[in-house]
């Protein structure tokens, strides 16, 4: 019992630290937790403030996500994957986790085609972007949103 | 700690201009800097692979970038067009820059 007290006093003193870590995050411009705007924000700072365009990426992410620990999240991308017409790069954002990026891709023409495939965490049931950056600088997006039964952020 | 391992499954022999699929993971906790240690309750600081580069004799083919977002033991799978034979790299970079690497060879008939 003494032990779970002791836990909890812990807690306590990192969720008022986490409120100041907060506080000050919200001074620099960035939230505790990322949300649509943090996505879409990201997203311009990426694209320049270019128009996106939809299409073209298939995502495939599980609807319900029982662990939010490990959710696969892969995607294809059509793409004749030539010198001069290829994926350059691909990021996957989350709007629901502390931060919006999950991961960035570079693609080669080298690869022949353009897909990925990995395991990210979700702390909650959220929408998934996928940025696909094109090599005639044009973008393409798709989004999907995940029910995350449990979430997977630790602590 | 577990022992930092890289696991890669390249296919030993492809036809040309075959697209194959290349999986590599490696065993990682990927500390996101945010979860407690249950025992003493303090945090544990952010160690995570932060980038994945796959290689294909000396060139680079296929680079990642992994945030905390990024599950433990992270999984990589992408494809790659069979044009010759050669040997892959991959290495993995984790916070503070320290590297792991693995290598296999693909045939091409």
């Amino acid at each position: 019992m003494k032990q779970t007290r002791q836990f909890s006093t812990i807690s306590r003193r990192h969720a008022l630290a986490m409120l100041g870590a907060a506080g000050a995050a919200v001074l620099v411009g960035v939230p505790a937790y990322a949300d649509g705007a943090a996505v879409a924000a990201k997203i311009k700072g990426l694209t320049g403030g270019k128009s996106v365009g939809e299409g073209a990426i298939e995502l495939d992410l599980p609807e319900i996500a029982e662990n939010g620990n490990a959710v696969k999240v892969a995607f294809s991308i059509d793409s004749p994957m030539t010198a001069d017409n290829y994926v350059k790069a691909v990021h996957v954002m989350a709007d629901g986790n502390p931060t919006p990026e999950v991961a960035s891709f570079n693609f080669t023409p080298t690869m022949g085609a353009c897909s990925a495939s990995t395991r990210m965490r979700l702390a909650k049931t959220q929408n998934i972007v996928v940025l696909a950056e094109m090599s005639d600088g044009s973008f393409k997006q798709a989004q999907a949103t995940v029910k995350v039964t449990i979430g997977g952020c630790g602590g | 700690m577990a022992k930092i391992k890289p696991r890669v499954k390249v296919p030993k022999s492809a036809a040309a201009g075959e697209i194959v699929e290349i999986k590599a993971l490696i065993s990682h906790p990927m500390h996101t800097g945010r979860a407690k240690d249950k025992k003493t309750g303090k945090k544990i600081p952010r160690k995570i692979i932060n980038k994945f580069v796959a290689s294909f004799d000396g060139q680079d083919v296929f680079t990642a970038n992994f945030e905390p977002a990024v599950s433990a033991n992270p999984y990589i799978a992408f494809p790659f067009k069979a044009s010759k034979s050669g040997a892959f790299t991959f290495k993995w970079v984790e916070d503070g820059g320290a590297e792991f690497t693995a290598s296999k060879k693909m045939t091409v008939a």
